[in-house]
């Protein structure tokens, strides 16, 4: 029993540990308004006041805190990206993860599981040997490893080569993790509190319009504000939004199914991924198996589920794991992420000044939580990139400097 | 077997049972005996066991409570199947089940006494410790994940047997209760194919156990009548022990039976789903011996069994009375009838109570259980009075007893409508939830649509029916508005929840969540509902909230001050009940896809590698283990084709046809190079780009005709060619035709510089001689008597010509080279030859040589793209990209010292430290006596003759030099012989 549960043991009466603030009204004039209360408008408002003490920031969520993509996603955390700018942006969320739920006071179930991408083809076994190169080549742990290797990290999977697609080596990366989602964000949204932010739900954003001093007003369902500064993070309706500010986005949205299963008794210890049959998996601290797989086949605006992503998921699950056939799919739902042509994210400036934009995080948006509040927040108070987004700039559509991510990041994880 | 106490009641109780036949099973190792018809749960509730697993928290004892398969209370372990509802599942002999979650025995769970750490274990808890110092959640994690779960997996279970069904209907109706059936009835009537869905394997819903305030008998004979006029009527197709587990976009509804997944589409939808009794919320409410009202009745009137001897029953509507009376005819004595209202809910019922001498008392509740050994049954209540508002007041008195029925209210089974639109909204006006939003083409009936008098429901059920009928245009007359059932109010309990100072008063079971702990919830700031929710776990559980997020939402609407009226709660999910990974799957469809020559390959000695969907022969050496005697095998084989004449199946090419006067319009629009002047009978390459400008297939375009080309794409390219091809012709409306002949030809590449002797010994009337068959050209005409295209072109740098073939007559022809080629000792070559081949000759194979931002000046291959054409896919890309920097250059190279360690595919290519590119394809060539390869590489180090360094293994880094391609031939002579 740890100490910190005593105290609400021995105490008569229970002491809230308040989370988020009584509702109460929006101010005319901020000095930062972040669009987007999921977790990483959140994190941006909490290293806006922890790393630089800016506190006059209002966080507008449209529906209840971290309602998003925050609460829908499959909460995998890895860093064995294609692309070295990719790479080493993941590798400092990594970083940050690991002492994040010391810094916010909130167990985020942070848990280190590792992570096999298996390939069944020659092709993804190219690919896998491709990212492991450059981890390696940037001081990332991950290799390729064999069947025996997978055996010995993960003998539940059926390596049978009398199979469609067997099993032919994988990724492998020790450091690979899930966490808490929702905990993320209520994390962020407390110590954001308790430095004075406001964060105000059920307030959605209707009209931007950019003033001649400087200023940006923007209009919401409960009056209109004035911003010095705004950061857009609202994955999922990134381009509504860009466009009510004025601009394009290179994105296309796309819905992006997942599902559990009901609690069992824990057996699977990493986080397994194959992209040749497009699912992905890992087992959660109260038994569930948490699965998801490739995006939808079309671009949509509606959370809808559909029958035939379970159907072919659950074929998939049982080509790995032949004997989960009796184990039950318990809720299936679905997100929309916000696709880039190069499947890596946006972050930075955008043609109106003093807008900034976090955007584009189509599958991979979770695990870069706190790096991306982090650099968000840093570009927000001293106007400047900051070197670890640079390469993930708006304009690189505009100069052909994509940062090809499709062999790391094709499955929705 | 056991002497046991047995509970089951004489004939005519038991409408399920068939007592002529015993059926022995076992259950947590002891033998038992129950009647065909039994469920796990009722056979073992008449001999007296009722707990079957332990709760998820707290460990405490589980029993069913509806015994209609709604709540994870009945979740039994059975053999190698986890979670299965034993209020569901039918018993048979040798079937041996155990309960779940337990430590030490199912009767003494040691875990039990985690209870009495719940004041040390708030809503939460696992949020607020074991993450300090940092790094240590992984050590309690090991401990969090030995307590989690509920059932087992077996991880060496045998396989079954699943598959699926498609199903079509005009209208399909979701319930075969009162309202059900009634609905089917007059669908039918009016002429709609109906089929109709239950979960249970008998019809009649509550028919088959309620009174409805009535006699039984009355009951009985109108369900007996309206069933056999259902089962009679040929429009009616009848789908009952399944369950409908989701309803998707435009009518499209999952339904399980046992290992078979029907997917039904229907015109219309009736969901007749009815609703689920809530429970009542005091202390120790979830103990074995409390059960709703409408649990007791299903044991009593379907399985014969005796709930308890002496009972008690809670409520706040007529349900209860009805099941005082059905207790009392079977003997069991009602101590007190506890109507929580401010004055009883029928007095004409309670009066009739009073009469045979039962107590009625109203104003009052039940504030607590009084739990029996180890928690496992109850030895009485204590019954408080209520102040106006509500409260529980007083100190209580206790009345003994083993049974507390509660009857309280109803949650509408609206899940399924929610699955696809429909929303649950708290109605004032009702006490509960209403469905709104029912999706286009559907609509409610009966109790899920708050009509639970009989009458209401029958006319709601009759009145859905037309409803179909009109939307059918069957009956476009049909019209009947059966209102609104005025006794609805009185059927819910608006706050059946009285909290108890001391805890243990369960709002969810699954998840034992308290009242205190959603209380908690609020006071921590997740006053939002679906916060609360997600905060404390209520509702998230296997019963998916079916029992408990009614009363949380008042619950929480109370605490934090919202108004309850008009609330929503979180979007229901698919799927309405867990279903397995087996049903879903069903059999596993993962086609192959096998040339015509597949079973000849195999004869042949080949070793097969998958490549897309399609399986190619690798090599011929008959085995794939002995490294030595496939390189040997592999080397032989190139040595054919350069020196002799081998044949390639190349068959899983894709292949294109486009017909019309803009076809070549449409390929200059496709791809990057000019077709307009392509001259009729001459092949030309094909590079496709994507809108960003990066290579995304190749091929050869064979001009048939002024009108009329032949293309074909890269084997895995092939699918994603044709549709990219018809988006892109939709959006431009040129005069063609597009058509996917891929599986109409096969192809087989003979190559070699005898192929040209080879192909003349043939019969046929095309002239293969150098003048008339020049390199590039693409000939139609008959070899053997088998229509082929033939075409000269280079991928292996030798002297060939490559026939595509209608499938059915491609092994005969392939067959006729065999035996023609014999004198010349032709062999068949496999992909891992060609491999080095095309690899001696410098073509790239697009995926493995380029990636989705390899744009054709990347792969030296701007020779391919036809700058002054107006347009193609990719032009302003790759005219802008012109006057970028480049970033990288594919290139040919050699390797320095072929001894030393060998790079693979994916080793990078490093300078100073950086990462400038990688190899994407290598090999010894035995022809040219050393190892080369592609690299993408840093544009400075492209010019030939550049010394590069790449990273192998181990963090070696060994010397390649730039070459130019080919690396053979380079003067591109003998495929032009």
């Amino acid at each position: 029993m740890p100490l910190a549960l005593l105290k609400y043991g021995f105490r008569r009466k229970y002491k809230g540990d308040k989370y988020f603030p009584a509702a109460r009204p929006l101010k005319d004039t901020y000095d930062v308004v972040i669009i987007g209360g999921g977790g990483h408008g959140l994190a941006c408002a909490y290293y806006l006041a922890s790393d630089w003490g800016i506190a006059d920031v209002a966080v507008l969520e449209k529906g209840w805190l971290a309602s998003g993509n925050t609460a829908r996603n499959t909460a995998i955390i890895r860093a064995n990206y294609l692309t070295p700018a990719g790479a080493l942006f993941y590798e400092e969320s990594m970083r940050l993860w690991r002492s994040l739920a010391g810094e916010l006071g909130i167990n985020l179930m942070y848990s280190e599981r590792g992570h096999l991408t298996l390939a069944h083809s020659d092709a993804a076994l190219r690919t896998s040997r491709w990212r492991a190169e450059v981890n390696q080549h940037l001081g990332i742990d991950s290799e390729l490893v064999g069947r025996d290797e997978i055996a010995k990290l993960c003998p539940e999977i059926n390596l049978s080569e009398e199979v469609r697609y067997p099993v032919l080596g994988a990724l492998y990366h020790p450091p690979g993790a899930i966490a808490r989602h929702d905990a993320v964000a209520w994390g962020y949204a407390r110590g954001a509190m308790h430095s004075g932010i406001e964060i105000h739900q059920q307030t959605e954003v209707t009209g931007i319009k950019k003033h001649v001093g400087g200023s940006i007003e923007l209009e919401t369902n409960r009056g209109s504000i004035t911003a010095g500064t705004v950061v857009q993070a609202v994955a999922g309706m990134s381009s509504e939004v860009a466009r009510m500010a004025g601009f394009k986005l290179p994105i296309r949205s796309i819905p992006l199914q997942a599902c559990v299963s009901e609690p069992l008794k824990p057996f699977l210890d990493p986080i397994v991924v194959s992209g040749s049959l497009h699912v992905y998996v890992s087992q959660s601290a109260r038994g569930e198996l948490v699965m998801g797989g490739a995006t939808d086949p079309y671009p949509l605006y509606s959370t809808r589920s559909t029958l035939d992503f379970t159907e072919r998921l659950m074929a998939s699950m049982l080509e790995l794991f032949p004997f989960l056939e009796n184990a039950k799919v318990l809720r299936q739902w679905a997100g929309i992420a916000d696709m880039t042509p190069d499947f890596s994210p946006v972050m930075g400036l955008t043609p109106i000044s003093k807008y900034y934009i976090d955007a584009g995080w189509g599958t991979w948006g979770f695990k870069a939580t706190p790096v991306c509040g982090k650099c968000m927040a840093e570009l927000t108070a001293t106007g400047k990139v900051p070197d670890l987004i640079r390469s993930f700039e708006l304009e690189r559509f505009g100069r052909m400097e994509q940062v090809g991510e499709r062999g790391a990041a094709a499955v929705g994880h | 077997m056991n002497k046991r106490a047995s509970n089951r009641l004489p004939e005519p109780w038991g409408s399920v049972i068939d007592r002529d036949h015993t059926i022995s099973f076992q259950f947590e190792g002891k033998d038992y005996r129950g009647y065909a018809g039994d469920t796990l749960a009722s056979a073992l509730a008449a001999s007296g066991q009722w707990l079957l697993s332990r709760s998820f928290k707290y460990h405490r004892p589980r029993a069913a409570l509806t015994f209609a398969g709604l709540e994870a209370n009945s979740y039994v372990q059975v053999g190698d199947r986890p979670n299965v509802l034993a209020d569901l599942l039918p018993i048979a002999d040798g079937l041996s089940a155990v309960g779940q979650n337990y430590l030490g025995s199912l009767n003494r769970d040691y875990a039990i006494h985690a209870g009495r750490l719940a004041r040390f274990l708030p809503v939460g808890f696992y949020y607020r410790a074991f993450f300090r110092p940092q790094g240590i959640w992984p050590l309690w994690e090991r401990f969090f994940r030995r307590a989690a779960g509920l059932g087992k997996i077996n991880p060496n279970a045998d396989p079954g047997y699943f598959d699926k069904q498609y199903l079509f209907a005009d209208v399909a109706v979701i319930g075969g209760g009162p309202a059900g059936l009634s609905a089917a009835l007059s669908a039918a009537g009016a002429g709609a194919g109906v089929v109709l869905i239950e979960e249970a394997a008998m019809l009649g819903g509550a028919l088959n156990y309620a009174r409805f305030q009535r006699e039984r008998s009355e009951i009985q004979s109108l369900r007996d009548d309206l069933v056999a006029r259902v089962q009679a009527n040929d429009n009616i197709r009848i789908l009952a022990g399944a369950t409908c587990t989701g309803w998707f976009t435009d009518n499209w509804l999952a339904i399980g039976r046992s290992n078979r997944l029907y997917k039904l589409r229907a015109k219309y939808v009736i969901a007749c789903t009815g609703s689920v009794e809530q429970t009542m919320v005091f202390r120790n409410n979830d103990l074995p011996g409390v059960l709703p009202a409408s649990g007791v009745q299903r044991l009593l009137r379907l399985y014969a069994v005796r709930p308890g001897k002496q009972a008690v029953v809670a409520t706040a509507n007529a349900e209860g009375y009805d099941a005082a009376l059905d207790l009392l005819a079977a003997g069991v004595s009602v101590q007190a009838v506890i109507d929580i209202n401010r004055s009883v809910a029928n007095p004409q019922l309670a009066e009739r109570l009073s009469a045979m001498g039962v107590a009625v008392h109203h104003s009052c509740t039940v504030s607590e259980a009084i739990p029996g050994a180890g928690l496992r049954s109850i030895t009485g209540v204590v019954v408080n009075q209520l102040t106006e508002s509500g409260e529980v007041t007083g100190d209580g008195r206790k009345i003994d007893c083993d049974l507390l029925v509660t009857s309280v209210g109803y949650a509408p089974l609206g899940q399924l409508v929610c699955h696809c639109g429909g929303e649950f909204i708290y109605d004032d006006d009702v006490n509960s939830f209403s469905v709104r939003n029912c999706p286009p083409d559907s609509t409610l009936a009966g109790s899920v649509n708050h009509r639970y008098a009989l009458e209401a429901v029958l006319a709601d059920g009759r009145s859905a029916g037309l409803d179909a009928a009109r939307a059918l245009g069957l009956d476009p007359a049909a019209a009947a508005d059966a209102g609104p059932d005025p006794g609805a109010a009185g059927i819910n309990h608006p706050y059946p929840i009285f909290p108890h100072r001391k805890g243990k008063d369960f709002v969810d079971f699954d998840e034992d969540q308290t009242v205190a702990d959603l209380q908690n919830a609020v006071a921590d700031g997740f006053a939002h509902a679906e916060l609360a929710k997600r905060y404390s776990t209520v509702g998230m559980g296997p019963s998916q909230g079916r029992l408990s997020s009614l009363n949380a939402l008042r619950i929480v609407q109370r605490y934090n001050g919202g108004i309850l009226a008009g609330a929503s709660v979180t979007t229901q999910r698919p799927p309405f009940k867990p279903v397995s990974f087996g049903v879903l799957a069903g059999r596993s469809f993962e086609p192959e896809r096998l040339t015509p020559m597949h079973e000849w390959h195999a004869d042949h000695g080949a070793v097969f590698m998958p490549a897309g969907m399609w399986q190619r022969a690798a090599h011929y050496a008959g085995a794939k283990d002995q490294a030595a005697a496939v390189a040997e095998k592999i080397a032989e084989e190139v040595a054919t084709i350069r020196g002799n004449v081998g044949v390639i199946d190349v068959s899983p090419l894709g292949g294109i046809e486009i017909r019309g006067p803009d076809a070549a319009e449409f390929l200059n629009r496709m791809y990057t190079f000019a077709y307009q002047k392509q001259p009729v009978a001459r092949c030309r390459y094909l590079l496709m780009t994507d809108d960003a400008g990066g290579i995304i297939d190749d091929g050869v375009a064979c001009r048939l005709g002024d009108e009329h080309f032949y293309v074909t794409t890269t084997t895995t390219g092939s699918d994603a060619v044709f549709r990219n091809m018809l988006r892109r012709n939709a959006e431009w409306g040129l005069e063609i035709d597009v058509l996917n002949v891929s599986s109409t030809y096969a192809g087989m590449n003979i190559a070699g510089p005898n192929s040209r002797q080879l192909m003349e010994q043939m019969e046929s009337d095309i002239d293969f001689s150098k003048d008339a068959f020049p390199y590039l050209a693409a000939l139609q005409g008959m070899v053997n008597g088998i229509p082929v295209i033939a075409m000269r072109v280079g991928f292996v740098g030798e002297l060939g010509y490559e026939l595509h073939v209608p499938w059915s007559n491609a092994l005969t022809l392939w067959e006729q080279l065999f035996a023609a080629g014999a004198g010349f000792d032709i062999r068949p070559v496999g992909v891992e030859a060609q491999r080095i081949l095309r690899l001696e000759k410098g073509h790239i194979i697009i995926g493995q040589d380029t990636d989705e931002l390899t744009m054709p000046r990347d792969a030296a291959l701007d020779w391919a793209v036809a700058t002054a054409k107006p347009y193609f896919v990719g032009k302003p890309a790759i005219g802008f990209s012109r006057t970028r920097r480049q970033s990288r250059q594919l290139v040919g190279f050699r390797l320095l010292n072929s001894n030393g360690p060998l790079p693979e595919e994916s080793h990078l290519v490093i300078h100073d430290d950086a990462i400038v590119g990688r190899v994407t394809s290598v090999a010894r060539s035995a022809e040219l006596g050393q190892v080369i390869g592609l690299a993408y590489v840093a544009p400075e180090q492209a010019r030939p003759g550049t010394i590069f360094r790449i990273k192998v293994d181990k963090g070696l880094e060994v010397a390649a030099q730039t070459v130019q391609t080919p690396f053979y031939d380079p003067e591109n002579l003998r495929q032009a012989l």
